[in-house]
């Protein structure tokens, strides 16, 4: 006996949406209680320092970043139109861009962090630190939690395409969905850590 | 935002486009706003006004928010109020201290010059 999920492709009546967009629209409703838990803090602690630390990170690297995330929303986004338009082959290529931007995102990541060690500048070194490994190392965890997604739907999830096709394009929108959320997590983070 | 035509997609491709445009000149904005000499109160407002209209921009394109239906816009409003509680929590640490008097702190320095004004 084989189980069927339904409301994969056709939409419920009573929502207007296939399950999985309501679905990753209830988790990015927690996901932004997650990131507003850690924003609320920060605003605690800076108004409550005697005086905060300005200068500290490399905005040129920070500037540089973000335009390589806003990049890879694009590409994501083109990667689900490529889709929609029975372009399969483009489709990858989006993918490949989008996955190649995050790679390069968290390798800039990767060295400012180490950077930020040999400086002796830990989590537990002021609170500023401390603040700044806790955001941006969540936000870090994020971007590999949807490289993992994007590898698999890039590869052996792509057979999907062949069997049930709209319903692989669906899975492309959710991800893309989870993708520009960790996007627009970003957009704050970078003035809020970096410039002010 | 699920019944897409080949044209209705080749129309938000432009989108997106002219999204990632203003996306990159935002980022730049807020760059250069930085290096200006302003105070701090009016360094953040700007900041997070440009962060603000950057974030509703990748909401509205690229999550389609624009034209979604009525269930997900629901949610995101109720998610909106309990998000904006969370970043007035901070302000009841202020609270706290209501009701407490101001206590000056302790002359140690002798006439400094700086109670001439009152």
């Amino acid at each position: 006996m084989s189980v069927v999920i339904p409301y994969n492709v056709e939409l419920r009546a009573d929502t207007g949406l296939y399950n999985a967009k309501l679905g990753i629209w209830l988790f990015l409703a927690s996901e932004v209680m997650l990131f507003g838990a850690l924003f609320s803090t920060y605003i605690l602690l800076r108004t409550a320092a005697p005086e905060w630390p300005t200068g500290l990170l490399n905005v040129p690297i920070g500037f540089f970043n973000t335009l390589v995330l806003i990049g890879s929303s694009v590409t994501m986004v083109m990667s689900w139109a490529s889709l929609k338009l029975n372009d399969y082959r483009k489709f990858r290529m989006y993918m490949a861009l989008t996955l190649l931007c995050s790679l390069v995102f968290l390798s800039v990541k990767a060295y400012e962090y180490s950077d930020k060690f040999s400086h002796d500048h830990f989590p537990s070194t002021s609170t500023f630190f401390a603040i700044y490994f806790t955001l941006t190392g969540l936000h870090a965890l994020h971007i590999i939690g949807g490289m993992l997604i994007m590898g698999y739907l890039v590869g052996p999830g792509s057979k999907m395409w062949k069997t049930e096709p709209d319903r692989f394009a669906n899975r492309i929108e959710v991800v893309g969905l989870y993708w520009h959320f960790v996007d627009l997590v970003w957009i704050f983070l970078f003035p809020v850590l970096y410039l002010l | 935002m699920s019944d897409h035509s080949v044209d209705d997609i080749r129309a938000h491709v432009k989108i997106y486009m002219m999204v990632f445009g203003a996306l990159a000149v935002l980022t730049t904005v807020t760059v250069a706003v930085s290096y200006l000499d302003l105070s701090i109160g009016p360094a953040i407002a700007l900041a997070l006004l440009i962060a603000t209209v950057k974030a509703s921009l990748v909401a509205l394109f690229f999550m389609h928010l624009k034209g979604e239906v009525q269930w997900i816009l629901w949610t995101l409003l109720l998610t909106a109020i309990f998000f904006i509680f969370l970043m007035f929590i901070p302000l009841s640490a202020f609270a706290d201290h209501i009701g407490t008097p101001i206590e000056a702190p302790a002359s140690t320095h002798g006439d400094s010059g700086e109670h001439g004004a009152h």
